[in-house]
Order: structure tokens, then C-alpha cells, then sequence
């Protein structure tokens, strides 16, 4: 121990960590809009870029199916209103969709114009100047029909819940989100970096969401505490599980309740509601362990923050990385390391305070596994953060009499997005095969809110 | 919200877009589907007698494209239907049957004696077809057999053919125009002393659209030859809309319904033929271009402007902008603009100086107190508006109104007074002022 291959002796570092490390300038240009709305003219110049494909890709690699060619060709004509009104038909959230969806694996990758000249179609900016213009605009697009006297429990109020609660309460329904939270929004409110949603973005859209009527908001309401699934299938007649993954992975190493050690996704939490970011305990050197879109954004937002030192450290090579070539540019031209074929072994303390962390080197063996080597070597760090990934916390959900299946530590559902209870759907993060992205959240609330009103009309 | 219906001729469609006489509506299948897009109407595609045309093998279309290959006109020398009368009708009437709220009118071509009119108006009268269209306007191949164009460049036949027309059916009678005349008027006046019911333009104008420089031969190219052809889609919409216009505000015509045609790609196209006096608009080339779904953006589009407007059915747009077209000698002379260059916008590419400076009236600076700066000169200006269309930054040259003082070129005061050609002592025809 305290014997490095690179890195110096971790055990003769005093702890550093402290607030106001960045002037209130460098706090307003760090965490200012990453992509900026377009202009009138930038966006006209590149909604006619568009070619309006027939059977767009794009349209296809958008797991809500947004019709992108339709909606840029009516940007193209000076119809933002409609270009909005496409989106939204769609993706109630088109707005978060077109700030965090990492479009470079989804619509932009497969534009056909990246095949001669390798540049999408700026899509995502696009559809945010189409919703961010309606929005301003104040317009309705949607209209909500008679009441249709049936009630649904939508419990969770991130993307998934909000979603469907939309898709109830254009189909007539009365909705009741049950929500854990002080606020709505979910991850979007909690969870997504700063600087891809500006500006109280998130509870404008809830806002914009919610003004269509039929939809109440009970905070400070958690499943499992407040109430039981029981009580929820008693009272409604239908329920949407839309939790997300209130856990969080551990390193299950010694000392992970010290002092420095951190979950990537709380500490995120924390800088979203905060007041003056500048407040915020900063250590000088911070190690992220993770190689997802949450390593990212911890490691690029400490950055921001003012750490010196900020390295991700990932055990498989950067291919493997969930986070996106795109984000993991994004995380190295703002100063982060990236360090790759390590996993974590020993958290270093000095007096229960963490001075550093052992790694030992990986590789691949010849059938392609993991191995884990006896290479090792030692980081320095005032805070280390953990981001290797979160899970269901599944108590609430298989307690009671009313239990749903589980595969995998997630809620098993159909294509539908039904559980194993036939008045229980689920969607989001909680579910089986969730794709951990917003827009695939509002997708399952979209198509769940389809069956349960399938569900409800068969029931009238 | 807006509702679209149209209701042209007591034809009812559920909005006023309808596909033109074209390669689109050429058969059932292809206007199923425009159905099933969401088009209002179609135009289907002109019928003649047995035996059939037949079109050439070679290829048919030409096109001027834009550096990124976007279409900006469009090019044909096919003939009409080249399928039997009697697969067509039977087809005509197969679609009216499936889809009795949309319109479905047949354009025809015949010879031009009464005895053809007579004998065909019946067949399509069987089909349940809303109404007929007289296809006076091919400017190619059906031209040289004596019909298309060379029946629309006379208006005596125009006059003859459609009161043969209206003589010889009950359904509702459509002539299509040709633009390739001198005054659009005439052949207007023709068709309504024909007693037609409305006219549709323009048809294509004849046009070459490219010469092949290694056969030394237009484009299209058929084995080393090449015809002129009919000219259509976005380039010719002006032409198009100006001929509606004259024939909206013309005494004689005015109140005859018209189809609008020519160049329409989006809703904004349409609206404006429609303030112009169309009652509906008829589309093909956009459709051939990027197929039957751009309609989904042409409905959304006239809805959400009649909204944002409050319009609430078409017709309280309809002609609204006719009052409003004007002859040059009528426009005011009082009317005083100058450039304004907004230098918070400027990019400084001077394109705006050398176009004043080379081609106009020497009225932007290129320096001032030796940097590079655009600025007008208002005792130069005269008002043209070619800087402002140079200019690349839209908005950043703006063409502004003055109310009062001294213009500084004509040292002239701003006058709140209207005055036209008509009283300007430099005219010798003027007629005096009371
Ligand atoms: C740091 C971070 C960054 C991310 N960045 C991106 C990104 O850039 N792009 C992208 O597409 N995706 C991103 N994601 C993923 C994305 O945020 C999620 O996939 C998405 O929010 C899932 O939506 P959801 O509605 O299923 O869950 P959540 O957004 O987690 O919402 C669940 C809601 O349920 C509530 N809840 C939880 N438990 C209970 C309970 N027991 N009772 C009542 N309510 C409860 C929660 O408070 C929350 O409001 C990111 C995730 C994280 C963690
Ligand atoms: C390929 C092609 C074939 C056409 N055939 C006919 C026809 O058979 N009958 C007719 O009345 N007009 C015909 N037209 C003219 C169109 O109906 C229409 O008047 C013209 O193209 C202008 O409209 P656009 O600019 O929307 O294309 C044809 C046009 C094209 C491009
Ligand atoms: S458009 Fe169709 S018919 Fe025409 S040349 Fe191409 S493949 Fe042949």
C-alpha cells in the first residue's frame, strides 16, 4: 500500500475541499445554454438542408417517431407553430428531448446527409427552436375532451409519468401524479446536466405539460411510505409505475461512507436546486468511476465547479463507454481525463477522510472477457464520485398483496408497457429493456397511455 | 380553427388543395394514395380518344436545379394519357365511388370539332366525375396536332369549345389556360363568353431548360434531338400569380372563379394565389418532387396562418389582396423611402455598396473616417430596394418611410398628399389637377 506506479503517495495528500472556487462570472459562463437556441436565419438555413426523405431515417431511429422531416419542412415554410404541433403529437416533451437526447446515436446519426458531406441535420437544435417558439408563443396544441369520469394514479412525475398523465388527460381521463419529490420533472428537474437545460426548463415544460387540464400533482408522496400499490389500486382505475431508479449502484469497497465519497447522482441533484452553485463543496482533485452519460456530466459539472483534477476512470476502453463519443469530447475539451482499463480495488483514508483510490489495470482475455489484472496503481483525490449506474428499488413493488414481476431487478412489461397486474402499467427507467434516456421514457408514458385508455374503454 | 372546405363550382373537397392534370393523377392507384395523404381534389390526368398517345422512351423531364440540387424548375414533354379511354374512366369511376367527399374532376382533349366534345362528355358524365377540365394548354406534342395550346392561343376556339361543352353536359366547366400568350385577358373573356364556369392557370410554358453541349442538342435529350417543352414548379409561380391577378381585376372577368396553378410548393404559395383570387389551387410539380405528403404540410400551414390571422373559412381570403393590384401610372409619387443599413446586423461583405455603386445610384459609402462602413446616402438613395435584395443578412437592410421634412435628394418636400403619373406635369398626357 501507498505504493504507486504513477501518482505519488496518496497518504501525504491533505484533503481539499471548498466552496467558492470560481468567480460568479466564470459560474454564469460555465454553466450558460451548451447549444443555444438558433436564430430565425440559422435555423431556416438549416431546416432546408433537410431533403425530406421519404420513410426518414431519422423518423425511424427516433424512439418516439417523430416525423423530422415533416416538422423541418414546416420550419422551412415559416410554420413553427405546426413544426411544434408535429413534435408534440408525438413526444409531449419534444422541448427536453431536443436539449438532452444524444441525438448523435439516434435521428442525426443516421441523417442521410452525414453519407457526402458528414454533417447531420442539425435536428435536435431544430426541434428546440420549433418548441421553445411555441412555447414563447403561448399556444395550445392540444384540446382536452369531455371528461371521461375514469381516474388513474400515475406514480413518479419524471418523464415517463408526465408523459403518460399527457396522453390520459388528452384522452379525457382524470390523472393523479403521485410524486416523491418537492417538485416534478424527475431526472429532468434533478438528474440532467445544467447547461442542457437552462433557465428553469424543466418546470416550464411541466407547466406546459400540465396546462392542459385533468392532471393533478401530489408531492412529497412516496410509494412504499406514503401509500401502498394496494391503496392506489383501490382508489384508481388504472395505475402507471413510473419510479425510475431511486438506488444507486456501490463500489462495495471498504470505506464507502466516508467522508468524500459521493453518489454522482445526489451530489447532481444538489447542484441542480442550488441557489448559488458557488456554495457548493468542491474538492481539487475528483475521480469519477463510471464510464456512462452520469460520469460525464459529474466529471465535466465538477470541472465547471473549479476541481483542478478531475479524471473518469472507466474499466473497459472508451468504445465501451455508454457515453456517447459526442459526450465523452464534450467531458475531454472541458479538461477531464480519461483514464480506461481500470477497476477500483481501495479507497485511500487518512483520519476517516479520503485521500485517493487504487486501481487495478484490465484487460480483455482472449474469449473477451473482463479480466481484472494485478497491475495497480493510485489516484490522489479529495472526492470520489460513484456513477456505475443506478437500480430499482423494488421493495414497495413486491411487499404487498399487490406484487408486480420483476426480471432482472427492473418491472417486467409487455409491448404495451402492462405488467404482470392487469391494472398496472410501467414505463421509464423501472421497466425492462429501459433505455436510460429521456426520450425513451416518454415514449413508454406515450404507449402506455394508449392501453390504459384501451384499458378504460373496455371497462366503460 | 380554421376550416378548410372549399367549395369551387359547388364541388366540395375538404380543403382547396387538388392535384393538377399531371403524371400524379395519371391513374388509380396513384390517386388512392394522394387520397389517402390528404389531398383535397385531384385534376385527373387528360383524356383523349382512342387510340392513345403514345410517349416517347426517352427521358421526359428536364430541371433547373439549385447548387444543392433543390429544385427550382421544372421541365416536361410528355403527352397526355397514354392508357385507354376506357381502363381510365372505368378508374374514374372506381375512385369517385370510394372517396365521394374529395373532388375528382376530368381534364379532356379532344379535336376540336363538336362531334368529339359531344361523344366524350357523356362517358365521363357516367363516372360520377365532379366536373371537366378543358386542357387547352399542352405546349408540346398535343400542340402540333392542333389541340392543347393551339386551341388555348385563339380564344374564338376557347369561346367555341366551351359553350360546345356546357351545351353538351350538366357538370361544371373548367378551361385550363395556357401562358403562352400575349395577354391572358382574352382567352379569359373567351372562356367566360363561352359560358364556361371558371378557368385554372397557368398550364407549362414552353421552355428550354438546358442544352446538352456534347450532342449540341436540348435537354432532355431523345437520341440527339431534343423539343422544347412545358415549364413548371416554383420559377414560374410568378408569371402564374400575375396572370391570376389580371384576370381577377379584370372588369370583364371579374367574380369568374379560378383555379390557381403554377409553382406551388408550400401553404404560403397557395395563400397568396388565393388572396390573388383563386378559389382553390391545384399543385404538381412539388408533388412529383418530394411526393403525395408535402399536403400534410400544406393544410397545417393554411390553418395555422388563418388562425393566427382569425380567418375562419378560406373565402374571407379569397381576393382579398385584388383591391390592392394597381397599374404602375396609379401608384403614389409622394411616397418617399430610403435604404437604412442596421450596423449592429452589417457583416461588412459590401455587396450592397457595389451593387448601388456599379448598377444603381451611387448611394452607400465604403468608407467612413477610413473604416470599412456601409451607409446610405439619403441624397442618393433613391429607394429601390436592390441593396436590401443583395444584401445576405436578412432584415439588415430595411427600406423606411418618410414622413416628413425635405427629401435630400429631390430637395422636395415630404408631401402627406397622394399624386400619380397621371397629374405629373412631366407627363404630357396629364390631366390637370381641379
Ligand atoms: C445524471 C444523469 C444525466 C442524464 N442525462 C441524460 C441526458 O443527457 N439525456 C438523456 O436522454 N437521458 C439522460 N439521463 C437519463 C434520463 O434522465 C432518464 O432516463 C429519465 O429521466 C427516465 O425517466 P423516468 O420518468 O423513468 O424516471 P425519473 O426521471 O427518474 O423520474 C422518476 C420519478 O419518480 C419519482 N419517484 C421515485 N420513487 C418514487 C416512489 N417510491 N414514489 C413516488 N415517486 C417516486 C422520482 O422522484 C422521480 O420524480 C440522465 C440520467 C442521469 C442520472
Ligand atoms: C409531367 C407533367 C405532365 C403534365 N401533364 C398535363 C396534362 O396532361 N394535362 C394538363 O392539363 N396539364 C398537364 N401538366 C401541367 C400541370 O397540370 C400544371 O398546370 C403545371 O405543371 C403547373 O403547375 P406546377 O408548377 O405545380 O407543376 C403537366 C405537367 C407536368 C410537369
Ligand atoms: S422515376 Fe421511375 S419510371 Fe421514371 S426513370 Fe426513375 S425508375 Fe424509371
Amino acid at each position: 500500500m501507498g505504493i504507486n506506479s504513477d501518482g505519488g503517495d496518496t497518504a501525504s495528500i491533505t484533503p481539499n475541499i471548498a466552496s467558492g472556487r470560481i468567480s460568479a462570472q466564470q459560474e454564469s459562463d460555465n454553466f450558460a445554454d451548451l447549444h443555444p437556441l438558433l436564430t430565425p436565419f440559422q435555423a431556416s438555413v438549416e431546416a432546408d438542408r433537410c431533403y425530406f426523405c421519404y420513410d426518414a431515417p431519422c423518423m425511424q431511429a427516433c424512439p418516439t417517431g417523430i416525423d423530422v422531416a415533416l416538422f423541418i419542412r414546416q420550419i422551412s415554410t415559416g410554420n413553427t407553430t405546426g413544426a411544434a404541433a408535429t413534435i408534440l403529437h408525438e413526444n409531449i416533451m419534444g422541448g427536453m428531448c431536443a436539449r438532452v437526447c444524444p441525438t448523435e446515436t439516434l435521428c442525426e446519426q443516421v441523417c442521410v446527409r452525414n453519407d457526402k458531406e458528414g454533417e447531420p441535420v442539425q435536428i435536435g437544435r431544430l426541434q428546440r427552436y420549433a418548441t421553445d417558439h411555441l412555447m414563447a408563443s403561448g399556444k395550445k396544441v392540444f384540446e382536452r375532451p369531455d371528461d371521461s369520469g375514469k381516474t388513474v394514479a400515475v406514480i413518479g412525475g419524471g418523464p415517463a409519468g408526465l408523459s403518460c398523465a399527457h396522453g390520459l388527460a388528452r384522452r379525457g381521463h382524470n390523472v393523479t401524479i403521485l410524486e416523491a419529490r418537492e417538485k416534478p420533472g424527475g431526472l429532468n428537474e434533478y438528474g440532467i446536466a445544467t447547461y442542457k437545460t437552462v433557465d428553469n426548463f424543466a418546470q416550464r415544460e411541466v407547466d406546459y405539460i400540465l396546462d392542459i387540464g385533468g392532471i393533478e400533482i401530489q408531492t412529497g408522496q412516496r410509494l412504499g411510505q406514503d401509500f401502498t400499490l394496494d391503496d392506489v389500486r383501490a382508489k384508481y382505475d388504472a395505475v402507471f409505475l413510473a419510479i425510475g431508479m431511486g438506488g444507486v449502484n456501490a463500489l462495495g469497497l471498504a470505506g464507502e461512507d466516508a467522508d468524500g465519497v459521493e453518489d454522482a447522482v445526489d451530489y447532481i441533484a444538489e447542484l441542480r436546486q442550488a441557489e448559488d452553485r458557488r456554495q457548493l463543496k468542491v474538492g481539487q482533485r475528483v475521480l469519477v468511476i463510471g464510464g456512462g452519460m452520469t460520469a460525464v456530466d459529474i466529471a465535466v459539472q465538477s470541472k465547471l465547479l473549479g476541481a483542478e483534477e478531475v479524471t473518469m476512470v472507466y474499466r473497459r476502453g472508451q468504445q465501451q463507454m455508454n457515453a456517447s463519443t459526442y459526450e465523452q469530447e464534450l467531458a475531454q475539451t472541458r479538461g477531464v481525463n480519461i483514464r480506461t482499463w481500470a477497476a477500483p480495488q481501495d479507497l485511500q483514508m487518512t483520519d476517516g477522510k479520503l485521500t485517493g483510490m487504487t486501481f487495478a489495470r484490465t484487460r480483455l482475455d482472449n474469449d473477451g472477457r473482463l479480466v481484472v489484472t494485478k497491475d495497480t496503481f493510485s489516484l490522489p483525490a479529495d472526492v470520489v464520485f460513484k456513477a456505475i449506474g443506478q437500480k430499482l428499488v423494488s421493495e414497495p413493488l413486491t411487499g404487498g398483496a399487490s406484487a408486480v414481476a420483476l426480471e432482472g431487478g427492473r418491472i417486467s412489461v409487455d409491448p404495451e408497457r402492462r405488467t404482470s397486474l392487469a391494472d398496472v402499467w410501467a414505463g421509464g427507467d423501472c421497466v425492462v429493456n429501459g433505455e436510460d434516456l429521456t426520450v425513451a421514457a416518454v415514449e413508454d408514458g406515450k404507449v402506455a397511455a394508449r392501453s390504459i385508455d384501451t384499458f378504460l374503454q373496455q371497462g366503460a | 380553427m380554421a376550416d378548410l372546405r372549399a367549395d369551387f363550382l359547388g364541388i366540395k373537397s375538404p380543403n382547396p388543395f387538388w392535384l393538377a392534370s399531371a403524371p400524379p393523377t395519371d391513374r388509380e392507384v396513384n390517386v388512392t394514395r394522394a387520397f389517402k395523404a390528404g389531398w383535397g381534389g385531384v385534376v385527373w390526368k387528360t383524356l383523349g380518344l382512342d387510340p392513345h398517345v403514345v410517349n416517347i422512351n426517352g427521358p421526359r423531364y428536364g430541371a433547373i436545379h439549385g447548387s444543392d440540387r433543390s429544385l427550382a424548375g421544372f421541365n416536361n414533354i410528355e403527352l397526355i394519357s397514354d392508357r385507354p379511354l376506357g381502363i381510365n374512366l372505368q378508374e374514374i369511376k372506381a375512385v369517385k365511388q370510394a372517396w365521394p367527399d374529395r373532388a375528382v374532376v376530368v381534364s379532356l382533349m379532344v379535336p376540336c370539332d363538336e362531334a368529339s366534345w359531344q361523344g366524350i362528355l357523356p362517358l365521363v358524365e357516367a363516372t360520377g366525375a365532379d366536373g371537366v377540365e378543358l386542357n387547352f394548354g399542352c405546349p408540346h406534342g398535343m400542340s402540333e396536332r392542333g389541340m392543347g395550346s393551339a386551341v388555348g392561343q385563339v380564344p374564338e376556339y376557347i369561346e367555341m369549345v366551351a359553350r360546345w361543352c356546357k351545351k353538351h353536359t350538366r357538370m361544371p366547366v373548367i378551361v385550363k389556360l395556357t401562358p403562352n400568350i400575349t395577354d391572358v385577358r382574352f382567352p379569359a373573356r373567351a372562356a367566360k363568353a363561352g359560358a364556361a364556369d371558371a378557368v385554372s392557370l397557368i398550364n407549362t410554358i414552353n421552355s428550354i431548360v438546358g442544352v446538352d453541349l456534347d450532342q449540341m442538342a436540348p435537354m432532355p435529350t431523345t437520341d440527339g434531338k431534343g423539343s422544347h417543352g412545358g415549364y413548371c414548379g416554383p420559377a414560374v409561380k410568378p408569371i402564374a400569380m400575375n396572370m391570376v391577378a389580371e384576370i381577377a381585376r379584370d372588369p370583364e372577368t371579374h367574380g369568374l372563379p379560378i383555379s390557381g396553378i403554377g409553382g406551388i410548393s408550400q401553404w404560403r404559395d397557395a395563400v397568396e394565389f388565393m388572396t390573388l383570387g383563386a378559389g382553390n389551387v391545384q399543385v404538381c410539380t412539388a408533388a412529383m418532387v418530394y411526393g403525395f405528403k408535402i399536403v400534410e404540410e400544406l393544410v397545417d400551414g393554411m390553418k395555422t396562418w388563418m388562425d393566427d390571422k382569425g380567418y375562419e373559412r378560406i373565402d374571407q381570403f379569397v381576393g382579398a389582396a385584388v383591391p390592392n393590384i394597381s397599374d404602375w401610372q396609379h401608384l403614389n409619387l409622394n411616397y418617399v423611402v430610403k435604404a437604412k443599413i442596421n450596423q449592429d446586423l452589417c457583416i461588412k461583405c459590401g455587396r450592397c455598396h457595389i451593387a448601388c455603386e456599379d448598377t444603381s445610384h451611387q448611394a452607400i459609402t465604403h468608407t467612413v473616417n477610413g473604416e470599412r462602413r456601409f451607409e446610405v446616402m439619403d441624397d442618393e438613395c433613391v429607394g429601390c430596394n436592390l441593396c436590401a435584395i443583395t444584401c445576405p443578412v436578412e432584415g439588415c437592410i430595411t427600406l423606411e418611410q418618410m414622413t416628413a421634412g425635405v427629401d435630400p435628394r429631390t430637395k422636395l418636400p415630404i408631401s402627406g398628399t397622394y399624386a400619380n403619373w397621371t397629374t405629373h406635369p412631366n407627363n404630357p398626357q396629364a390631366v390637370p389637377v381641379e
